[in-house]
């Protein structure tokens, strides 16, 4: 068993809201030397895999397919044996 | 004749209903609900993917819904030339699963917005805007929180270039501006068919404006245009 954590990330040419009210935020708070916020998502999923090869190959699959929308989004990952 | 729609239910969608009054009670036609385990969506000449929050918007929204049994029939319907029309969730389910390009953001006032809003007829072209004119304006409310269309550079032209955005918000009078942009849209859009013309997505809810008894009827031309698409096709076979 092998267990992956996906990072997905806005891509760079795409604004994000979110991470600008964030940003503003950590400003309120005093923080103004935060700059440059953006927010992801963070998944983490065990494969039933025999090899890491094949681990990376579903992780990969499955990040294209259905985590991350290639139009907005990027994506890495992580992979460790169980 | 009486034309048959099918309107698709996923777990969360909420104009399911809304859309099939509008078809059945408004529009005199058939309607039915078809729910999203199904496999088939039978014999029909019109799908609505209707708004709501389908899987509750996990992941992304349509993102989810893209993957129900039904949508392998609703992908196949629209290759085949089938009308397909999806309003707000509808129209991010489309575009999760491919049917039409780009993606629909959060609204850049990362705010839930709910109100009615103007939009421009850009193309009066299509099956589903026949029986609008060319720069006309309509008055048609939204209810979205993440409707901010974007899509990159290339695509944009190709829309613009092939007529496939249908509509754009806009003021009044018809004038396309900033503050008349209510979610961030790229250029304004709030709806674009796909080049073949058979598949429109849209972000705004004509099926909330198309009874008489809530007083805003503009929203029924789109539902008029999709019903005379059929009676002209009839006429010329």
């Amino acid at each position: 068993m092998y267990h992956s954590k996906i990072l997905v990330t806005l891509r760079q040419s795409i604004l994000d809201p979110q991470g600008k009210a964030v940003e503003h935020g950590t400003h309120s708070l005093g923080y103004e030397r935060v700059r440059n916020v953006r927010i992801g998502k963070f998944v983490e999923l065990d494969v039933d895999a025999a090899s890491r090869e094949e681990a990376e190959k579903i992780t990969k699959e499955v990040s294209e397919k259905l985590l991350a929308n290639p139009v907005m989004e990027d994506f890495s990952f992580t992979i460790e044996k169980k | 004749m009486s034309l048959r729609f099918a309107i698709v239910v996923f777990p969360g969608s909420n104009c399911d209903h809304d859309s099939h009054y509008v078809a059945e009670t408004i529009l005199g036609q058939e309607a039915r609900l078809v729910w999203h385990k199904e496999s088939s969506l039978g014999d029909v000449d019109v799908v609505i993917l209707p708004g709501g929050f389908s899987y509750g918007d996990y992941l992304r929204c349509g993102a989810l819904a893209r993957f129900s049994p039904i949508m392998r029939d609703v992908v196949r319907f629209a290759n085949n030339g089938g009308v397909v029309f999806g309003i707000c969730n509808g129209f991010q389910i489309l575009v999760e699963a491919g049917l039409l390009p780009g993606v629909l953001l959060r609204n850049s006032s990362l705010k839930f917005v709910c109100k009615y809003i103007h939009l421009r007829v850009e193309n009066a072209q299509t099956v589903f805007t026949s029986q609008c004119a060319k720069g006309e304006v309509l008055q048609i409310p939204i209810a979205h929180g993440d409707g901010n269309y974007f899509t990159d550079q290339e695509t944009l032209k190709r829309l613009e270039d092939r007529n496939q955005i249908v509509f754009r918000y806009s003021d009044a009078t018809g004038a396309i501006t900033d503050e008349a942009n209510p979610n961030g849209s790229l250029s304004n859009i709030a709806g674009i068919i796909n080049e073949r013309g058979n598949v429109m997505g849209m972000m705004p809810h004509p099926e909330r404006a198309s009874d008489p008894t809530l007083r805003h009827t503009d929203g029924r031309k789109v539902f008029d245009s999709i019903v005379e698409s059929f009676v002209s096709q009839t006429q010329l076979t």
